[in-house]
């Protein structure tokens, strides 16, 4: 009898103590608890095993040419990564085109490696090398961890791409008339209950351009940036966009351009 | 690379090497006092850019890229004038196909299950038919008292009927306001140019029946949106 009374002090003290907690919990906003809940999976965001698996593809020597991509330049000079990912996408000389980081690696696994860069552009997200260079954009992402964007706007390219890139932002088509301005040119909106940056200025450190790669929860996948693009074209309910194609690299370059000074958090966790 | 490297090493190669080097000072000058190509001439390349960026996928083809006035005028960070906005609009009305018999309300129940849908019309759906799509309106809306998983690109629906005065929907008190609701919903442009709303029945997203339901979910004084 006592032994099976003796809990009960004990859980009325955790009842007392546990009303004014719920009262605070219900005030706290939805936002609140999904920022919290982000919180706690920070500490084992699986896209800690995609940074490992980029890293050691970067380092690999893989291809026809069994080279790795150790001098891979990816605009601050060959084999440098760490703060690269800041600064892209930017205007690459040896090819005449702005790039992001993910047609930059297409770019240098082409050159050096010796895959077939029509080949890799067409393979599905989350299949072969594809899957490897998300990967790979994983790990040099990871690299710039807490940096600020600073997207380079000297070459007349990079100026031209930002201005392409604004108009396809504001672009309306498909069945809805949707744009990416729809969700993505005002402050503080939201979908459901999930929060849409503006994207059109700096939504802060962390948000948006600068939280991508990042491991969706929902998907059980690691998402890099042009795929977050490719699902934002589906859910516009327009075509298919072609990968690294200048339309999504030129969105890329208005998105990180107009996040100069946010710090990068990617590789992120997101729902 | 490899074929300039050939093309050096031969006498016409060194001639095409002197030109090469020519051609590219001339180029270097060219675009150390180029500027941006003028507005317009940036929105043909954008243009030209996003057309040949999309391929067929699925259900969702190119032609969905293909704009019509209320979309171009719209793709910018500025309104269009007052002129296009006034065309956009007129167009937009002319589209209206009004309920037969006039009958605007359906069912507000199956209307909460309509608004409550999210899904269709992408390239990972099977049918453009109406009937397997959701009609989004949570995304972007209070409505019921109930959801508190509600959007805020649109504004509050909140005891939609019931603020507008509407308790008996058959009586001719009530037309104007079941006109223009069903008008918003077929082609949200007939009242504002640029509205962010898709345009339901314009777009053959909802069928007649479904605006019916949705209409009801508003309108209707027995739908919870107006009781509670």
């Amino acid at each position: 009898m006592n032994k099976r009374n003796a809990p009960w002090p004990k859980a009325a003290a955790a009842l007392a103590l546990a009303i004014p907690l719920m009262a605070a919990a219900q005030t706290k906003s939805a936002s609140d608890g999904i920022a919290e809940y982000r919180k706690m999976l920070e500490d084992g965001n699986p896209a800690e095993l995609y940074e490992a698996k980029g890293e050691s593809l970067w380092k690999q020597a893989r291809g026809p040419k069994k080279a790795t991509l150790e001098k891979c330049d990816l605009g601050l000079g060959p084999g440098v990564v760490k703060g690269a990912w800041v600064q892209l996408p930017r205007y690459f000389a040896d090819t005449g085109k702005v790039q992001d980081v993910e047609s930059r690696l297409v770019t240098c696994m082409a050159t050096l490696q010796g895959f077939n860069a029509d080949e890799l552009v067409k393979t599905a997200f989350g299949r072969g090398e594809m899957a490897n260079i998300t990967a790979l954009a994983t790990w040099i992402a990871a690299e710039s961890r807490g940096l600020k964007f600073n997207l380079p706007q000297a070459h007349l390219e990079e100026q031209r791409f930002y201005e392409l890139g604004k108009r396809a932002f504001f672009f309306r088509g498909g069945p809805m008339d949707f744009s990416c301005a729809s969700c993505h040119s005002v402050d503080g909106k939201r979908i459901r209950l999930q929060e849409l940056p503006n994207l059109t200025k700096n939504p802060g450190d962390g948000i948006g351009f600068a939280a991508w790669p990042a491991y969706r929860v929902s998907q059980g996948a690691m998402w890099s940036m042009q795929l977050r693009l490719n699902d934002c074209y589906r859910q516009q309910r327009f075509p298919y966009p072609g990968f690294a194609s200048d339309l999504t690299v030129a969105l890329g370059v208005y998105m990180g351009v107009n996040a100069k000074g946010a710090e990068s958090i990617a590789p992120a966790i997101k729902r | 690379m490899k074929k300039f490297h050939h093309t050096f090493r031969t006498p016409q190669g060194l001639r095409s090497a002197a030109l090469l080097t020519a051609a590219a000072a001339a180029l270097a000058t060219t675009v150390g006092c180029a500027s941006l190509p003028s507005p317009k001439e940036l929105d043909t390349q954008a243009a030209a850019m996003i057309k040949v960026a999309f391929r067929d996928e699925g259900i969702a083809k190119v032609d969905r890229i293909q704009q019509d006035l209320a979309q171009s005028a719209c793709s910018s960070d500025k309104m269009p004038g007052p002129e296009t906005m006034q065309k956009v609009m007129q167009e937009a009305m002319a589209t209206v196909k009004w309920p037969a018999n006039g009958r605007y309300l359906g069912d507000w129940k199956e209307g909460e299950r309509l608004a409550q849908g999210g899904r269709g019309m992408t390239w990972t759906d099977k049918t453009t038919d109406p009937k397997a799509n959701g009609a989004q309106c949570y995304n972007c809306h209070q409505i019921s008292k109930a959801e508190i998983s509600y959007g805020t690109i649109g504004p509050s629906l909140y005891q939609y009927g019931k603020l507008r005065g509407v308790a008996d929907p058959s009586s001719p008190a009530a037309e104007p306001i079941l006109k223009y609701t069903w008008a918003k919903i077929w082609n949200s442009n007939a009242y504002m140019a640029c509205s962010g709303m898709p345009r339901f029945g314009h777009a053959k997203l909802l069928n007649e029946d479904q605006i019916r339901h949705v209409m009801a979910l508003l309108l209707d004084p027995q739908s919870p949106v107006n009781t509670q």
